[in-house]
């Protein structure tokens, strides 16, 4: 297959971002200097955000046999380069500005590690063909483990990345041995080949269904779906408060993305068997991950346990997979991390800089409202639009993905997502209320009085303006996501 | 143009107040008051000016005596459409003169963080304002699940918790945020079937009301829809079996929060079921009418003879309202004009009836400490003013002549007797419990031996005045109801054409 030039502007996000890669990883070995690296980063990471505008003119185009870029490639694009950007500024911060305070350790590898996932991320959602989402998902993860244990000094972190590589390889085999299973039958692995070759048959055969169903654990993992969770809440509690965002939000869309494409273009899945999987996954996320979380009194493992309720939600959408299924699905995820993005943001710079441990058990934001009114107002509308309360993005998130579960008519997964939605607010109403309780004497952590002026402050107060506008006025993403299509 | 500044003075306002807490303590204070004066003099000049002829009915184009439509979300169909009749202005008159007496009496029981408290409360009746107003059901979704976080905040923060420390304010508060937040998204589930059904009937994606009273419902479908929103409805009203939010929440709740919710917030309910819950699917109404009555009929006696039992008397008059919404839920599905009538003055009625009683509990604790019948009594001679004013309003509370709650009760069994003669009996008998419940409480504060010697401060001019405008009130609606009738004539016919509709045609079908 010749490259023209148009494939390289299809191409330029994922280009840029790995010659930023190059750049900061020369930069590092001429001069260690954090804030050189940093801008470095920030500069890449914009322009492959740029570079998405003629990426989009010559949408939907096939780029070799493995990827393929079009509208929603880009829109997952678009909110993968977002996220990192904004775990990248979040993590400037959080590491310290001046030397001999904040992380002990090097600091410009983080941007490097970063950026590296990213690239992984967007390998993933513009993937079309099994070994692409498989070189997607390894280059996502494998850095990811050097994220998480990047404060290696510390227990905790250190157990996180661990717990991490093992359990993130363990899925990796079951996706390797899924694709090999597909292949026997299909006996090719592009995804549009297998929906071909797999068409014409009215029942996939057990090997389809086997290996569709190994897939499925394999990317479940990831998303950290019930019953493959166990890792989510001490990899998010030992994880830098930056990496942590990370994790929950860039990773996670990449491999969501990927999945619901692996979805609507392989009609593999439209098995009963596969089907009533998905469904029971979804139902025991949903229910687990908002039950688990209500006594959690560490806040970093309650986002987590939050998040795995809210992959809950969007399987309710996977399940679907007709009329609004991937628009939701879009919309969902947008205001989702934004929301997520927002939550840390606040965990982050309560944390920083950082001295050992982050600022994450609940009784230390007590009465925080009344010090630092604007930061835990910020806290607050993430807490209720995790909680899908009017007026912030997430009502609009979760109002699509009750749309979509009406109109496939979903009834037992609408039930659970009812029951999951009025447990969950249970322990998101518990962390805003903490916030505006009555301040204890003592205390550990604070953010920096002048938060709001510096770059993570700034981002985090952007994030918390848009999460009230989409919640407001949602008609220009809608308008956008209303043509995101796979092409 | 007026009706979204109706909704917006009061957003405004709460922000005001919250940035005006640098400046003084009483400055928030004053400009709560002035934004709900406001709001209180724009629901009169409206009432004056207009003549409320106009309403949604049955078999017609719905018809408005002002209207406002704004593009929202055109992926959905989804507008700002706002719209006002009789009814909808006599709930906004309501909540202004709610909202101006609930910042009066927590002038002096809030003095911690003032200007957020303030906040709460404007915001709060703002998304009141906005139920009543919202014709998109989107948008009365919106205001509907909006209004419960500044009402928690209301309740978690400046609440007080029960003296025996079983329920903490917290977890009242939370208790009321998940009942309401389930049934809520519950609602949310049936309106999206509802727009989804239309869609496929006609082909028009939309959330607005007039072009959804069209929608074609298969029968069975009617019925679950319907239930999806009564569930919401029923929970906010509160219907019995789901009710126990409400006395945990009234009992924790500073007086300003249990002066909204039982004046408003459980209005929201009873307006929503006369807006949406009727109208949208009147054929499944009628069919529910019998079970809806017998639920009304439970909650009147279960609500009395629990209020009977309490000894916390917030808790007590908690209860009386759960007792009363249920003359409301039965005059509603009685589908008579007279009984529908007299739903608007029950719910005013109740309403004034209700915010006096939480005020004169409230001013009762910051007297005495103490919300426990049983460290009370004899208190008749211990305070000026304050029993004499109680005992007119328990005198009110029971349904004596002469006040609003006895024409709106009066009208609603008359009205019902013709349709449902046994339901009628049996509600009446609610009226004898009622008299015993509110005697018993006046008997237990104020007579007997005291408990304790010395006099109590008395009332003040600001409690007296708040007091005494609504005793006026009370019997403006007992002896001369017929301005409140007139306006709400027209609303309440649209509901009872549905309603006569769909009755004839169940007689017919049987």
């Amino acid at each position: 297959m010749d490259l023209t030039q148009q494939h390289f502007i299809a191409l330029l996000p994922l280009l840029i971002t790995s010659a930023t890669i190059l750049v900061v990883m020369l930069g590092i070995a001429w001069r260690r200097n954090h804030t050189q690296s940093f801008l470095l980063s920030v500069v890449g990471l914009n322009l492959a955000l740029l570079s998405l505008i003629p990426a989009l003119q010559v949408a939907p185009l096939h780029v070799t046999a493995l990827l393929t870029v079009d509208r929603f490639a880009c829109f997952f694009m678009a909110l993968i380069l977002v996220a990192t950007l904004a775990c990248v500024t979040l993590a400037h911060a959080y590491l310290g500005e001046k030397q001999g305070k904040g992380y002990p350790g090097n600091r410009e590898e983080l941007y490097l590690l970063m950026l590296l996932a990213a690239a992984g991320g967007l390998v993933l959602v513009s993937a079309q063909h099994l070994a692409g989402l498989f070189i997607g998902l390894e280059l996502l993860s494998v850095p990811t483990y050097g994220l998480v244990a990047y404060a290696f000094f510390d227990k905790r972190s250190l157990e996180g990345g661990i717990k991490y590589m093992v359990l993130s390889a363990a899925g990796s085999a079951f996706l390797l041995f899924g694709m090999a299973l597909l292949y026997a039958d299909a006996g090719t692995l592009s995804f549009a080949g297998i929906g071909a070759v797999l068409a014409p048959a009215a029942l996939p055969g057990p090997l389809v269904q086997l290996g569709m169903g190994m897939m499925l654990v394999g990317l479940a993992f990831k998303l950290s779906l019930v019953p493959f969770h166990l890792w989510t809440p001490d990899v998010y509690e030992g994880a830098p408060a930056p990496v942590a965002a990370f994790l929950a939000t860039a990773s996670k869309v990449a491999a969501f993305a990927v999945l619901l494409r692996l979805f609507q273009i392989s009609p593999a899945a439209a098995t009963p068997a596969l089907h009533d999987l998905l469904t029971i996954i979804a139902v025991a996320s949903i229910l687990f991950g908002n039950l688990l979380a209500l006594l959690q009194s560490n806040l970093k493992r309650l986002l987590g346990y939050s998040s795995i309720a809210h992959f809950g939600y969007l399987l309710v959408a996977l399940v679907a997979s007709q009329g609004l299924a991937v628009e939701a699905v879009g919309v969902y995820l947008a205001t989702y991390v934004l929301t997520t993005l927002g939550a840390f943001g606040v965990i982050t710079l309560m944390s920083t800089p950082y001295n050992g441990r982050d600022c994450d058990a609940l009784y230390e934001y007590r009465g925080l409202f009344w010090r630092r009114p604007y930061l835990t107002a910020v806290l607050a509308v993430m807490m209720l639009s995790l909680a899908g309360i009017p007026l912030t993005a997430g009502f609009i998130g979760k109002f699509y993905i009750i749309a979509v579960g009406v109109q496939a008519q979903l009834w037992w997964l609408l039930g659970a997502l009812v029951i999951g939605s009025a447990i969950g607010v249970f322990y998101y109403l518990r962390v805003m209320v903490t916030l505006f309780l009555m301040e204890p004497n003592l205390r550990r952590h604070d953010a920096p009085f002048n938060w709001g002026q510096r770059a993570g402050g700034m981002m985090l107060l952007l994030v918390a303006v848009l999460a009230f506008v989409l919640g407001v006025y949602p008609q220009p993403l809608l308008a956008m996501l209303s043509t995101i299509t796979l092409g | 143009m007026i009706l979204p500044w109706l909704i917006l003075i009061p957003f405004i306002g709460g922000l005001l107040c919250w940035l005006a807490e640098r400046r003084s303590l009483t400055l928030p204070r004053w400009l709560a008051l002035a934004t709900m004066g406001l709001e209180l003099l724009l629901g009169l000049w409206l009432w004056h000016q207009g003549d409320f002829q106009l309403a949604p009915g049955g078999g017609r184009e719905p018809s408005w005596e002002l209207e406002f439509k704004y593009g929202w979300i055109e992926r959905f169909g989804i507008s700002i459409h706002l719209a006002l009749d009789g009814l909808s202005l006599l709930m906004i008159l309501l909540t202004g003169l709610l909202g101006v007496l609930s910042v009066l009496c927590s002038w002096r029981e809030i003095q911690n963080h003032v200007g957020f408290f303030h906040l709460n409360l404007m915001w709060i009746l703002g998304g009141v304002v906005g139920v009543f107003l919202a014709l998109d059901l989107f948008l009365f979704f919106f205001f509907w699940e909006m209004m419960l976080v500044p009402m928690y905040f209301l309740i978690a923060l400046w609440g007080h918790s029960a003296a025996d420390g079983k329920t903490s304010r917290i977890n009242a508060a939370t208790k009321f945020f998940i009942y309401t937040q389930a049934s809520g998204l519950i609602m949310l589930v049936a309106i999206l079937g509802l727009v989804l059904a239309n869609f496929h009937s006609s082909g028009v994606l939309t959330f607005d009301y007039a072009l959804l009273l069209k929608a074609e419902l298969a029968p069975g479908v009617e019925y679950i829809l319907m239930l999806g929103f009564f569930i919401a409805f029923a929970v906010k009203l509160p219907v019995v079996p789901l009710h126990s939010w409400l006395p945990d929440a009234h009992a924790q709740a500073p007086t300003a929060g249990s002066v909204d919710l039982a004046g408003i917030l459980l209005k929201t309910a009873a307006y929503g079921l006369l807006r949406f819950g009727v109208p949208l699917f009147p054929n499944a109404s009628a069919e529910f009418a019998p079970i809806a009555m017998g639920l009304g009929v439970l909650g009147i006696i279960y609500g009395a003879l629990l209020a009977f039992a309490q000894t916390d008397i917030k808790r007590l008059v908690a209860y009386t309202s759960v007792s009363h919404m249920g003359f409301v839920l039965i005059g509603i599905y009685s589908g008579s004009q007279l009984a529908l009538q007299g739903v608007v003055i029950q719910m005013l009625a109740h309403g004034l009836s209700a915010a006096a009683l939480f005020i004169l509990c409230g001013q009762l604790y910051e007297r005495l400490h103490t919300r426990d019948l049983r460290e009370m009594g004899g208190l008749w001679c211990r305070l000026n003013y304050l029993p004499g004013v109680m005992l007119f309003f328990a005198a009110a509370s029971l349904g004596l002549p002469g006040t609003g709650n006895f024409v709106g009760e009066f009208l609603i069994l008359l009205g019902t007797f013709k349709v449902a003669p046994l339901i009628t009996v049996i509600a009446t008998g609610g009226l004898v419990l009622a008299s015993v419940y509110s005697l018993i409480m006046i008997q237990r504060a104020f007579y007997g031996p005291a408990k304790a010697e010395g006099q109590l401060r008395g009332l003040d001019g600001r409690e007296l005045a708040m007091l005494l405008s609504l005793i006026g009130l009370l019997l403006w609606l007992g002896v001369y109801p017929q301005p409140a009738l007139d306006t709400s004539y027209a609303s309440m016919h649209g509901v009872q054409q549905w309603l006569e509709a769909a009755f004839s045609q169940l007689i017919t079908a049987r």
